[in-house]
């Protein structure tokens, strides 16, 4: 079981609003600084909810049209929150040479979800990702920002089984 | 300057130093005997390839065996020596020179120190001295020098290896002399393209605006390729370097590095290195007491393949959707926020600081043909020794795969090779004495690229990487141009079909014509050599698109 990430209703954290309207100051109310904005409105909030984007548009001065269509475009952004994990596996041609497909598989089976998607518990969102600059050491693997290379079943359920340690600690 | 923040930054990272409080005699006398008098330098890349095998708890590992031990240490985190199937590679400096080994785990820590691998003893996962191992040794390292052997976020080091001479020398030049230097060299985009940079940076010198930026292209997107990332982790100096000449050069005062974000360690050692150099005044007003302000400000993607074109980075710069633009007008005239724009890819401008210390023809002279100076190759995918070799053009692919990268990590015979990222051609095994040139792989209808060599194994069906070459175009396509667009789709089913043999001589050359149309059609790169791989793998492994019906494949 997997749940989707609009499949249900998003619950908006507190103070959202207000710290998307900081965070635009701090940009200086730049329109060319959007994605910077964006980038920071998803460090702090672990995704860019739906209100956000008016009050973005209001402090860029432009239309909310625009500003969801910048937020739309870029695969990077997410709309509901992510899982306590993000798993980002590299599907592209390197890590393919390296049979990275049959990981991908069974990371679907051991984090219980498919790609795009988070774990029922929402303690893994499964990404895929194209390259992450690791193509000599391949297959790659990306978790919440830590790069791993050699990524094959047993390494990948090593650093799984590592993770949940740290959790518990 | 650089000396005061070169100490506040290993203050803050006092685990990166083991200091023994009471080294024993016999160990106070071997280091004695050792004769340096002070620590022992021992180098632990922090490049990501290195910290995706551990490098950190590596690092780690020694910090704590030598503040048990009582070993007098200071851990360097450089960036990677580019044997990245070595990684992480320790180095300990010694009277001879820099002594390698690795691949170390932190399991193999213990036995390092018992082995005396602080004096450079011979080990099990030792090979000598760094600058002889054959794989290092026989390199043309012109772009990538520094790489590896420095700490790459002190300027001292970045000094005392040649750095800052080339800017040094092109604040006492004229910026039409500097152009001219680069014209002379011969260089080429290391993007991919291969367009030829001084003529570029001259369209832009001499048009006519208040304002004029110059853009770093760092969304180096491509599967099989990591030499921006390793450059920008492990000498970021250097690029800052070369697009302030490049500033210099054209009359521009801002510059852009927009780096894709699936790269947070290159993102991070960039922002910490332009902080580093604007404090020393290597970069800002009046950069070393010159007439010259340049600014430097870093980007970051957000996941857009299509955002390493250089028109559609250009919006995303500007914060929008990454659309790619009409051309012309050329972003020379035309670029970032309207105004005449330098738009480079990190190797290029990385290569230019080099160029003007040791002049045009220095870079010129290596090299074959149209295609000058040295070219970073990325060894890439199923291979044993995946990693970067810095060469002149015009080696041939086989000596780089077989003898540099020796063969497959599987074992397996070579099939296919795919040369310069998702919109290059798959070469077979037969092709792979084509020396690494941008003319002759033109040849070949392939292309070099930036570089990235990518080796698959007998395992590989190619039918299946032609149906990813079109499904990746549909999902990164911008959307702008209706060949790529919808090419991309119908692509994908016409391949489905092909696999599944459903009229599939006429779906084959429907395929083809798909490709034309493609090619002819698109606005850019994407849509426009999406046609390649396709096409390689339909031409030299006709075989695979002739398989029985596999019903999994035409889901």
């Amino acid at each position: 079981m997997s749940r989707s990430a609009h499949s249900e209703i998003v619950e908006v954290p507190e103070g959202s609003e207000e710290r998307a309207r900081s965070i635009c100051a701090a940009h200086g109310n730049r329109p060319d600084e959007l994605l910077e904005i964006f980038h920071a409105v998803q460090h702090e909030l672990g995704f860019i909810p739906d209100p956000v984007i008016a009050v973005v548009a209001s402090a860029l001065n432009a239309s909310r049209a625009d500003v969801y269509g910048v937020l739309s475009f870029y695969h990077e952004f997410r709309r509901a929150p992510a899982g306590r994990h993000v798993v980002r596996m590299c599907r592209a041609e390197a890590c393919q040479a390296m049979h990275t497909d049959e990981v991908c598989a069974h990371a679907e089976q051991r984090l219980g979800t498919i790609f795009g998607e988070t774990s029922a518990d929402g303690a893994f969102t499964l990404e895929a990702v194209y390259c992450l600059g690791n193509c000599a050491r391949s297959p790659a693997m990306m978790i919440d920002g830590d790069l791993y290379g050699c990524v094959d079943k047993k390494r990948f359920d090593a650093i799984i089984a590592g993770l949940d340690k740290e959790a518990a600690a | 300057m650089s000396k005061k923040s070169n100490k506040q930054r290993s203050q803050n990272n006092p685990q990166q130093q083991a200091q023994g409080k009471a080294p024993s005699r016999q160990q106070q006398a071997e280091m004695a005997a050792e004769g340096s008098g002070g620590k022992i330098r021992i180098f632990v890349p922090r490049d990501a390839a290195a910290l995706s095998m551990g490098a950190d708890g590596v690092a780690r590992a020694i910090a704590a065996q030598a503040q048990k031990r009582g070993a007098r240490i200071e851990i360097v985190r450089n960036g990677s020596r580019g044997m990245l199937w070595l990684e992480p590679l320790v180095e300990v400096e010694t009277g001879k020179g820099r002594v390698a080994y690795g691949p170390v785990a932190v399991a193999d820590v213990g036995s390092l120190f018992e082995g005396g691998f602080l004096k450079g003893a011979s080990h099990k996962l030792g090979h000598g001295l760094t600058d002889e191992i054959p794989y290092f040794k026989n390199q043309e390292r012109l772009t990538f020098a520094r790489c590896g052997i420095t700490d790459p976020l002190s300027i001292a080091d970045y000094r005392a290896y040649g750095g800052f001479a080339g800017l040094t020398k092109a604040i006492a030049m004229e910026p039409a002399g500097i152009v001219a230097e680069v014209t002379t060299s011969g260089l080429r985009g290391r993007g991919g393209a291969g367009f030829p940079t001084g003529i570029k940076w001259k369209t832009v010198l001499e048009a006519k605006a208040e304002q004029k930026y110059i853009c770093c292209n760092a969304d180096e997107g491509d599967s099989g390729t990591f030499a921006d990332r390793m450059l920008m982790e492990g000498d970021p100096f250097c690029l800052i370097e070369g697009m302030t000449i490049a500033g210099i050069a054209v009359g521009a005062t801002r510059g852009y590095i927009y780096i894709r974000s699936e790269y947070p360690h290159a993102v991070a050692t960039m922002r910490e290195a332009i902080r580093i150099a604007t404090e020393a005044n290597w970069l800002g007003h009046t950069i070393q007491g010159s007439p010259y302000d340049f600014e430097l400000h870093l980007r970051v993607g957000a996941g857009a393949y299509i955002c390493g074109e250089e028109t559609s980075m250009l919006d995303s710069l500007e914060g929008k959707r990454g659309i790619v633009r009409y051309k012309p007008p050329l972003p020379a005239i035309e670029g970032l926020f309207g105004k005449p724009t330098v738009i480079n890819n990190v190797l290029s401008l990385a290569s230019v600081p080099i160029i003007i210390d040791k002049g045009g023809a220095y870079y010129r002279d290596f090299g074959v043909g149209r295609s000058r100076g040295t070219l970073a190759f990325q060894l890439a995918g199923n291979i044993k020794q995946g990693g970067l070799v810095e060469k002149a053009f015009g080696v041939t692919a086989r000596a780089l795969i077989e003898g540099y990268g020796g063969g497959t990590a599987s074992g397996r015979p070579i099939r296919a090779v795919q040369f310069g990222g998702p919109l290059g051609a798959y070469l077979p095994n037969s092709k792979l004495d084509t020396q690494m040139d941008y003319e002759a792989f033109v040849k070949e209808d392939a292309m070099v690229g930036h570089g990235g060599v990518v080796v698959f194994d007998d395992t590989v069906d190619m039918a299946k990487q032609a149906h990813f070459a079109m499904e990746f175009c549909a999902i990164e396509s911008c959307g702008k141009c209706t060949p790529c667009r919808i090419g991309s789709v119908r692509g994908v089913e016409v391949i489905d079909r092909i696999i599944a043999d459903v009229n599939r001589e006429a779906n084959i050359e429907l395929l083809q014509d798909l490709c034309v149309t493609m090619t002819d059609g698109s606005l850019c790169a994407m849509g426009g050599l999406t046609p390649m791989p396709v096409m390689s793998a339909l031409r030299h492994f006709p075989g695979d698109f002739h398989r029985p019906a596999r019903a999994e494949a035409a889901e």
